[in-house]
């Protein structure tokens, strides 16, 4: 072994485990846009589907990543203590819930999703600052930084989802471009915490990461979704391109934040050794 | 009540390694797994340049992160202090491993071994248990345990010593019940200064280091 005192990345959760950070809240993010937004009947039943299709394809991915996937049941056993229990006890809600709500085609009944749904997403965030050994995840702020990108992602992939058949409501617009703007106002937060007590080389990862969701996933779609308002014959594509924006953005930080910007927390020592005189 | 610790002279650690494969023995570890580990530090500038050795492992923390955040219950907390791991129950997810900041656990997914094919020890030690699991030092539980049915006292009677603390060739490291005054390791605790790793972090470690003795006045 030739590891050293020095911070090195961790190699325990790979792209897998990212992909369920990234699939994950980007369905939890729609769950909850969709629930709220007026849609009805098919496209209502199609979202929530849609929704529930990227929580499984996580969690999926992330059951490729796991050790011993035929025990995969014992996860629900501390819902003590363990934000993966509830992880898993939010997402089994959310597809109870999701699917007797695609059953009836009951708004009620997907706004309850909802919930279950933004539970799903805090836990993804806590999941992440409870891992101590990283330094980078630790940052009591990520929770946040967690939970606003899967607004931000569901919006987007709302928007761009609805872009391709009708212009996007206003309102669906505004609670995007919310998103957008507490998704930013979330990472400038976790970036002062992250800067405090992650390695450099960490540090320069989040900062190339974060530098596209500032520049391509909150001021990019925010001046396009501009374009759309003045310019009304093209509001579709450019609503189409400001969701995709939002969605991949979020996604690429998630997937640097897992396998680039996670090292671990070294050896220290406080002290050195006194031998001979001192 | 009883809380089992190590203690680390790092005044006295000469590097030989001998800890790490005493336990590789004891315990079967396969190849890239060393539960007990010794760290080769260089510090400082040239011409100012400290070497230390610095023995690491499972600290065996009060406040075990990576028994907070294990879904399954694998990772537990005995009474005395030993942060243990239920092969049995364990998923392999290895979020304690993530959670642990002191690198202490590892998860090996095939069997391997140190010449490729398994060696006549290595066949008898092999526990197909371990595999995709998360493992870790137990401070050599098992011998604690056997040796306390035997009325013996562990890090004083080497057979319920830890095999690394039996093998250590400078006594760098001591064994024993930290909540005993009289223990061997309290009495080390008391004449000596000490620190443990990352102590802001909150965890408690269980392991000491010891890097200057206590001035006379400071003892008594
Ligand atoms: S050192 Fe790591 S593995 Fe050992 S008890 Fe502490 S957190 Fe757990
Ligand atoms: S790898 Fe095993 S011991 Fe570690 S958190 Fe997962 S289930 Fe618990």
């Amino acid at each position: 072994m030739s590891f050293g005192p020095k911070p090195w990345h961790q190699t325990n959760w790979d792209f897998r485990a990212a992909f369920n950070f990234m699939f994950g809240s980007a369905g939890a993010g729609l769950l909850v846009v969709v629930a709220f937004s007026g849609v009805a009947g098919g496209a209502l039943q199609a979202e929530i589907l849609l929704g529930m299709a990227l929580i499984g394809a996580g969690l999926i991915s992330v059951w490729f990543e796991i050790g011993r996937p035929l025990r995969a049941m014992n996860v629900g056993f501390n819902p003590f203590t363990s934000w993966m229990t509830r992880e898993s006890f939010a997402a089994g809600l959310v597809f109870a819930l999701g699917l007797a709500a695609v059953w009836l085609a009951s708004q009620p009944l997907a706004q309850a999703v909802a919930l279950a749904a933004l539970v799903f997403a805090y836990c993804q965030g806590r999941i992440l600052q409870g891992a101590k050994g990283i330094p980078a995840w630790r940052v009591p702020a990520l929770t946040w930084l967690i939970f606003t990108t899967a607004l931000a992602e569901g919006a987007g992939l709302f928007v761009a989802l609805t872009a391709l058949f009708d212009t996007p409501a206003r309102g669906a617009l505004g609670y995007f471009s919310l998103a957008l703007i507490a998704r930013a106002l979330a990472w400038s937060i976790y970036r002062s915490g992250a800067a405090k007590i992650t390695v450099p080389a960490a540090l320069a990862a989040l900062d190339r990461s974060g530098k596209i969701l500032i520049q391509f996933g909150t001021l990019a779609p925010l001046a396009l979704l501009l374009v759309g308002w003045f310019a009304p014959e093209v509001a579709r594509i450019v609503v189409l391109l400001a969701g995709i924006a939002a969605l991949a953005t979020g996604w690429q930080f998630k997937f640097v934040l897992i396998t680039r910007a996670a090292y671990n927390q070294g050896f220290a020592l406080p002290r050195l050794p006194v031998r001979g005189t001192r | 009540m009883t809380r089992w610790a190590m203690v680390a002279d790092l005044r006295r650690c000469v590097g030989c390694q001998t800890c790490t494969a005493s336990c590789k023995q004891a315990n079967a570890t396969p190849p890239d797994v060393q539960w007990r580990r010794v760290l080769d530090m260089e510090v400082g500038e040239y011409p100012e340049v400290k070497r230390v050795f610095v023995p690491v492992g499972c600290m065996h923390c009060e406040d075990p992160p990576c028994m907070h955040v294990c879904p399954s219950t694998a990772t537990k907390k005995r009474p005395d202090g030993i942060v243990t791991i239920d092969y049995d129950l364990c998923i392999g997810c290895s979020y304690c491993a993530v959670a642990c900041p002191y690198q202490a656990r590892y998860k090996t997914d095939r069997a391997s071994f140190a010449y490729g094919k398994a060696t006549a020890q290595e066949t008898q030690a092999f526990d197909p248990k371990r595999l995709a699991v998360a493992t870790k030092c137990t401070f050599c539980v098992d011998r604690i345990d056997a040796g306390l049915a035997k009325g013996l006292t562990p890090g004083i009677d080497p057979e319920a010593t830890p095999a690394c603390v039996n093998s250590c060739i400078t006594q760098t490291l001591s064994f024993g019940d930290v909540e005993d005054p009289n223990s061997n390791v309290s009495q080390l605790l008391a004449e000596n200064q000490t620190f443990r790793m990352h102590e802001e972090l909150g965890t408690g470690p269980g392991f000491y280091y010891i890097w200057d003795k206590k001035d006379r006045e400071e003892v008594l």
